[in-house]
């Protein structure tokens, strides 16, 4: 009989993963202890390369335990450069978190008005188009550390929110204005009753690629901030040699983007209508 | 009786144009109050312009429409428009739809009262149980009863429809004439319609207005409808004015709504008063209405 696509998909999902951890597996077994170096060297190196492992590459297994190490205690602290993922991670979302919001607070309303006014649009077209292709890495330097993380979130998630904003708005079919207009409906409610929920799907696309954008964004404002955050985890594992943390600290950060996105997706399908 | 009360719609020197092309100039004609007026022409002779400006949606180049004594500017809630493409809400349910109609018209009133009211209206169209529904889940067929309801729900002084049926398959646009002609005998509704529909026109309409080809369109004649007002689409064919009258109409629309111009050439036109014809008045031995357009005699 003929299993269902979704199940006959996770099958291959699964043999997919198995085939790449196995592939990880060869790759990474540790041949016998050839090298020889200086063991002054070799304490300095750490204990991967010391015992003669080819590559400082973990084995799937010291990756899994260290994953399994960071799940049973998220949220230790022991020192200001020594803190669990969780915390870490929960930094970073703060971040995010708030930068976006304050994002979507400015990008909406003045997207709103830049689809409903020709006017306005043309005046502020300028300054879009200039201020769009600047990397909001390249505004790192205005603020302390703290408030330039959330500022260069602002920035990258403003863009994709506004133009779908603005976008939505415009592409609002005339027919329904004119709905609007024949039946005398006042400006608020035409612009919460009309133009809003039809420019909806199109403003939810706009806030799902920022939220993207922002996720990605803030692993390299925190590599450049420091102190706390996913991103600076990262760098500092690297600066530890520890490459079982940061492929941990990958696989987290893959995660939470997924979830973020899949939340924003769900909140598309709400206000998605079929015509 | 009739004689005494103001014309619905008077249009006076309407005129529409395009930069240096004119749609049409100068065209002069009255709705009286119950009456269904269509408007038939070809493609490009104005017709739905005509019919925006009644909505006030579009702006004339000249003249004006005074709708129950008053000039209109702009849309407004007395004028109800059923468009072509239905123009549905597609993320509120039928009852939304009519719903978000009726408190436009009377912002004042409770929720029980807007419920009850578009109900109404859904059971008049025939759509009892489909209130929930969103457009997406219905027929094009009850799409447009959704679109007729709502017009029908605000209770205009004067109901303007564009084509109304002609998105629809032949089957359901015959089911949707019938109940049409039975909403507007009910209510008395005063129409404007845009059609191109020949058997539509003379089904439904109390007068036919025929519309020259653009650019610069003219009102040729208004067709008086002779047929009985109890006339129904299973029926209406077997009337013997029925052939004198679509023959009348089609050849107008084939033939004399291009060659107009050369019709009228020896003698001057006068836009103001456009001739009513009576065809097929013999035969259903009706009498001519008066040159003003009302019934003659009292």
């Amino acid at each position: 009989m003929k299993k269902s696509l979704s199940l006959r998909a996770a099958i291959l999902s699964v043999a997919l993963f198995a085939v790449f951890v196995l592939a990880w597996q060869l790759a990474t077994l540790p041949s016998a202890g050839t090298e020889t170096m200086d063991p002054e060297y070799a304490k300095l190196l750490g204990a991967a390369a010391s015992t003669g492992q080819k590559s400082s590459m973990p084995t799937p297994l010291a990756v899994a335990t260290t994953i399994w190490r960071h799940i049973l205690d998220p949220f230790y602290v022991n020192g200001t450069n020594d803190k669990g993922i969780g915390i870490q991670l929960g930094f970073s979302i703060l971040r995010v978190l708030v930068g976006y919001l304050l994002a979507a607070l400015v990008a909406i309303p003045l997207g709103f008005l830049i689809g409903m006014s020709p006017l306005v649009y043309k005046a502020l077209d300028p300054f879009i188009q200039l201020l769009k292709p600047i990397s909001p890495l390249a505004l790192y330097t205005i603020k302390d550390s703290d408030t330039s993380a959330i500022f260069v979130i602002f920035v990258c998630s403003i863009w994709p929110m506004l133009i779908n904003t603005a976008f939505g708005v415009m592409a609002v079919r005339r027919e329904w204005l004119n709905v609007a207009r024949t039946l005398e409906v006042n400006a608020i409610r035409k612009a919460f009753l009309v133009i809003l929920p039809a420019a909806a799907p199109t403003i939810m696309t706009g806030m799902r690629i920022s939220i993207g954008i922002a996720w990605l964004v803030i692993v390299a404002a925190e590599m450049l901030v420091g102190g706390t955050g996913i991103g600076y985890f990262v760098w500092n594992e690297w600066n530890n040699l520890s490459i079982t943390n940061i492929i941990t600290a990958i696989l987290f950060i893959g995660l939470i983007g997924l979830i973020f996105d899949q939340l924003l997706a769900r909140l598309a399908r709400l206000v998605t209508y079929p015509e | 009786m009739k004689a005494t009360s103001p014309p619905m719609i008077q249009v006076q020197g309407l005129a529409k144009s395009y930069g240096p092309t004119t749609v049409f100039g100068d065209l002069w004609f009255n709705v009286e109050p119950g009456e269904f007026v269509c408007l038939i022409g070809h493609s490009g002779c104005g017709k739905t312009t005509i019919l925006n400006v009644l909505a006030g949606l579009e702006q004339q180049s000249g003249g004006e429409v005074i709708v129950a004594g008053t000039q209109i500017v702009g849309p407004s809630l007395d004028r109800a428009v059923i468009f072509q493409g239905h123009a549905l809400l597609p993320w509120m349910t039928v009852m939304g739809n009519l719903a978000f109609a009726v408190r436009s018209r009377w912002p004042k009133w409770d929720k029980a009262k807007v419920r009850a009211h578009c109900q109404k209206y859904i059971d008049l169209v025939n759509l009892t149980g489909a209130e929930g529904k969103r457009p997406a889940a219905l027929s094009g067929g009850m799409k447009q009863r959704v679109g007729i309801a709502r017009a029908l729900a605000i209770e205009p002084k004067i109901l303007l429809m564009d084509e109304p049926f002609s998105a629809l398959d032949a089957l359901t646009r015959g089911v949707l004439q019938d109940e049409v002609l039975r909403i507007c005998r009910e209510t008395r509704q005063t129409v404007f319609m845009i059609t191109h529909d020949v058997d539509e026109a003379i089904l439904l309409a109390d007068k036919v207005l025929l519309m020259t080809n653009g650019p610069e369109a003219k009102l040729a004649e208004i067709v008086v409808n002779t047929l009985p007002m109890d006339r129904s689409r299973s029926d209406v064919h077997r009337h013997p004015a029925y052939y004198p009258m679509r023959n009348h109409l089609i050849e107008f629309l084939v033939n004399r709504s291009r060659v107009f111009n050369d019709e009228i050439a020896a003698r001057p036109f006068d836009a103001r008063h456009r001739p009513f014809v009576h065809p097929g008045a013999r035969e259903a031995g009706v009498v001519p209405l008066a040159a003003n357009g009302r019934n003659p005699g009292k």
